[in-house]
């Protein structure tokens, strides 16, 4: 996908950004320069609109206007770095601000305001340098003009401008005013890497502090003056719908100020939380559950091992896999399964509307503010630049907050426009649990060769799960010739060198919806592909980390990240009694992982895991710690879903609701995590999702080190010793 | 009509004295610091302190907090100074941030009963508070860091 073919209309901008009192405002959008438009009221239409990224007032402080949501993969620090390090700010006078709605935030790649795909850095890597450099020879220029001096005699450093020959030093505060008058420069070259000095340097979060005290304001901690609370009493089935309600003894419940119908059910809306939901407790609604009544998982994952026995829609092909099969020396065939999988972000769903005749504000934690603009604004029957989102910290995104059908926004506007007072609609856990959007549940089928010396000759996987992509705006940008390409990520574009290759896809029509989630494909892919590599160097005889090695000739840099993890985890050395050690490796979000986890399987099945050595190449590194933080995170969050989480159906209904029957991993459960980050000059890629893909394999691969168990089929659970 | 005392101030509260204690903080107070994630008492984003005892806000009906200290994270410190607080900074343990103000009052009574505790007394008191993000090595880290802060001022007066 990219900006010319964005599935969204280029209309969508905001008149003004400028809200700048005073100062130095740097506007500019790339691939060209804009005019500085702090005097301008009125931006011209897209593709002019510019952006504005960043603030200099009189007090020397520094805004950052960030376009990214913070969800806790640390955009609100790396990218004032990005615009810090070209600037040559004081890096103690950087503040971030949360971006508005305007076109001029657009992500680079996809034409709408959004975050996702691991893509926030490596899309604003150039743009937030450029505006960081645009502002400083503007600063440089305004001091050569009040010295009557020539800007190259001058110097940028630590917030001031410089002229060594004189001794006279200007702070950049004392010169936004000025600077603000000035054109901004056509050509803005950027520093060379040898000079940086914050990029690549472990920073602290800007955003700590604020998280730390109670006074982070996330969506649900919003507080607007006479607004109330709503929960919404949804279908217990998805498709399912209202057939009738009795709201008398909900309405019944002190607090309660009122019980209406809305595309999605019944809400109860209410002083605050708890009047709100034990009136939904008392509310009685007669429901048609639809087509989706007698959904089972058991039947589902009968009906996706039926499928997987054919080869579906080609999606890769190399050589001639089935002839090379006829002739392996050796053939192998496994299944692996994956479940529904629910986000379970710490802070539950929830938005803010205040409605008026003409204008709806909204605050928010949504990684998708264009798209739920758009629908905010077609509910509410008001002009996209009627509507205002507020973008709050997020508790947790994970992709659930990046919903192309606008579920909790859009539901949100429906209240608002029932209740006609602001409102704050909050999901319980069990609604968020029970809501949707999840991870598919998929279902892999592979068939492996190897010849007489043990090489894999061919492999061939058929894949069966629900699209993502089908069905959404993004639908003709990801979906070709009905393969969707979230579905075969991380299978059809496999690093190893297999001389003959076939990915194919089954797509059953379902209507559970699903959504990405943290590394998306490649949380199915990654398992599948590297725990049946393991498979396939065990049946011919290879020590699976030297498979791996011998095919990834052609791979240099996962090559190299390889032999680093194996040897920080010293892969071949003895292990401790009762332990097993597993590799795997994945490629995703355009960067690199390789991981080693040390496990251990208990008399009773339980699984331990001691300790994962995790390798990074994701080209150049911002800040160092927090590739780290996402390095962690990621194996965690991967450890939840490989040992313990399934989303599953029963008459239509999820089975679970809360965190006591879908468990996440605890303190005592979490290993010990070294990281380790491959030094590297080639652009940055992503590091929110490519931790976890590798995990899951690793984990298995370790078992089956451990014990001889092969485990295919997640959550792992308790691993049967009989 | 419920008065509580909350980080040393006597509050008024017009609720159900059925209502959790978590929704009275929110809801009526405007303390905001301290999370809804569960309702259950199993993930600890709800955790305060009452009477200097690492309690779930979410299943404690306010009627019974009556009467009682209540410490939430806007009460443990006024400018960032906790040894927790600092140790957090230095260690830069959040990520989103939801379930941090939980995890730093479970860690506060703990490092209140131990000054040195054990990677063991770390996972007992830390098992009930969930993060998603994954920043459990960083909190471990960070309790470990927070003691040596504490005995460091300790030991300075």
């Amino acid at each position: 996908m990219n900006a010319t073919t964005s599935p969204f209309s280029r209309r969508d901008f905001l008149k003004t950004s400028a809200a700048v009192g005073g100062g130095l405002l740097i506007s500019l959008y790339l691939p060209e320069l804009a005019r500085a438009t702090e005097k301008s009221t009125e931006v011209p239409a897209a593709p002019f609109a510019p952006n504005a990224f960043i603030r200099i007032g009189t007090d020397d402080l520094i805004t950052v206007v960030i376009n990214k949501s913070e969800m806790g993969q640390g955009p609100y620090t790396s990218l004032p770095m990005l615009a810090a390090e070209e600037l040559e700010a004081d890096w103690s006078k950087v503040r971030y601000e949360s971006a508005p709605v305007d076109a001029a935030y657009n992500h680079p790649m996809f034409g709408i305001q959004m975050t996702g795909g691991s893509t926030s850095t490596a899309s604003e890597w150039e743009r937030f340098r450029k505006a960081g450099a645009t502002a400083r020879m503007m600063l440089v220029a305004a001091a050569a003009q009040n010295w009557n001096v020539d800007a190259q005699t001058l110097k940028a450093e630590k917030s001031f401008v410089i002229h060594s020959a004189s001794g006279r030093r200007a702070s950049f505060g004392s010169l936004a005013d000025a600077a603000s008058k000035l054109q901004p420069p056509k050509d803005v070259p950027l520093k060379d890497p040898k000079d940086y000095k914050l990029i690549g340097k472990p920073t602290r979060r800007l955003d700590t502090p604020a998280k730390i005290n109670g006074s982070a304001q996330f969506g649900i901690d919003v507080q607007v003056p006479g607004m109330l609370t709503a929960v919404i009493a949804r279908a217990p089935v998805f498709g399912g719908k209202v057939v009738s309600f009795n709201a008398e003894k909900a309405r019944a419940v002190p607090g309660v100020k009122d019980v209406v119908q809305v595309p999605s059910g019944v809400a109860v809306i209410a002083t605050g939380f708890w009047p709100a939901k034990l009136g939904r407790e008392k509310l009685e609604v007669k429901w048609d559950d639809g087509a989706n009544a007698t959904l089972s998982t058991t039947a589902m994952r009968s009906e996706f091992a039926k499928l997987a026995q054919s080869p579906g829609l080609v999606a890769k092909k190399v050589g001639d896999p089935e002839k090379a099969l006829a002739g392996a020396a050796k053939t192998i065939t496994a299944e692996f399964e994956v479940p529904y999988l629910a986000h379970a972000t710490m802070e539950p769903l929830n938005c803010v509307v205040d409605l008026k005749t003409d204008s709806c504000e909204i605050w928010t934690g949504t990684q998708f503010q264009t798209g739920d603009r758009m629908a905010a604004a077609t509910i509410a029957g008001l002009k996209p630049e009627q509507v205002s989102i507020h973008t709050t910290f997020l508790g947790g995104g994970f992709g659930r907050r990046a919903n192309p059908a606008n579920d909790f926004v859009g539901e949100a506007v429906h209240v608002a426009k029932a209740v006609k007072a602001p409102v704050k609609v909050v999901w319980t856990r069990e609604d968020d649990m029970r809501g949707g959007y999840y991870r598919p549940m998929w279902y892999d089928h592979m068939v492996g060769g190897v010849d007489a010396s043990g090489n894999p000759v061919a492999w061939t996987h058929t894949i069966v799960g629900q699209s993502i992509l089908a069905g959404t705006p993004f639908e003709p940008f990801g979906v070709k010739d009905g393969i969707d390409s979230a579905s075969v990520e991380g299978a059809a574009d496999l690093l190893y060198g297999i001389p003959n290759l076939q990915v194919d896809l089954h797509t059953p029509k379902l209507t559970i919806p699903v959504l990405w989630w943290r590394s998306v494909g490649h949380s199915h892919s990654g398992f599948a592909v590297e725990a049946f590599f393991d498979e396939l160097a065990h049946a011919g005889g290879q020590d699976p980390f030297e498979l791996r090695r011998k095919l990834l000739a052609n791979q240099p840099r996962m090559k190299a990240l390889l032999e680093l993890v194996a040897e920080k985890a010293k892969w071949g050395s003895p292990v401790a009694s009762g332990r097993g050690r597993g590799i795997a490796t994945h490629f995703s979000f355009d960067s690199y992982v390789a991981q080693v986890a040390e496990v251990s399987v208990d008399k009773d099945g339980g699984v331990h895991v001691h300790k994962v050595v995790c390798a990074v190449d994701c080209g150049r590194v911002i800040n160092p710690d927090s590739v780290i933080a996402q390095m962690q995170g990621g194996i965690v969050f991967g450890l939840s879903a490989a040992l313990k989480d399934e989303i599953t159906f029963e008459n239509g209904r999820v089975q679970q609701g809360n965190f006591h029957n879908y468990p996440m991993l605890r303190m005592n459960e979490s290993p010990e995590i070294e990281v380790h980050i491959m030094p590297s000059s080639e652009p940055p890629t992503g590091v929110g999702e490519p931790g976890v893909p590798p995990v899951a394999p690793a984990v298995a691969n370790a078992i089956f080190a451990a014990t001889g168990k092969r485990i295919r089929r997640l959550p792992i659970g308790r691993v049967s010793m009989a | 009509m419920i008065t509580l005392r909350v980080n040393g101030k006597q509050l008024q509260a017009d609720v159900d004295p059925n209502t959790p204690l978590l929704w009275v903080l929110r809801d009526s107070l405007g303390l905001t610091g301290t999370k809804y994630g569960c309702g259950m008492a199993q993930c600890g984003a709800c955790t305060v302190h009452l009477d200097g005892e690492a309690i779930r806000s979410c299943v404690k009906k306010v009627s019974d907090a009556a009467g009682k200290n209540i410490t939430t994270i806007e009460g443990l410190s006024t400018d960032l100074s906790h040894p927790l607080q600092r140790a957090w900074i230095e260690i830069d343990v959040p990520q989103c941030g939801y379930c941090q103000s939980g995890q730093i009052m479970s860690a506060a009574v703990l490092l209140a009963e131990k000054t040195k505790p054990t990677d063991t007394d770390i996972d007992e008191a830390m098992c009930g508070n969930i993060c998603r993000c994954g920043t459990y090595s960083r909190i471990r880290q960070a309790i470990h860091r927070a003691a040596e802060l504490k005995a460091a001022g300790r030991s300075a007066e």
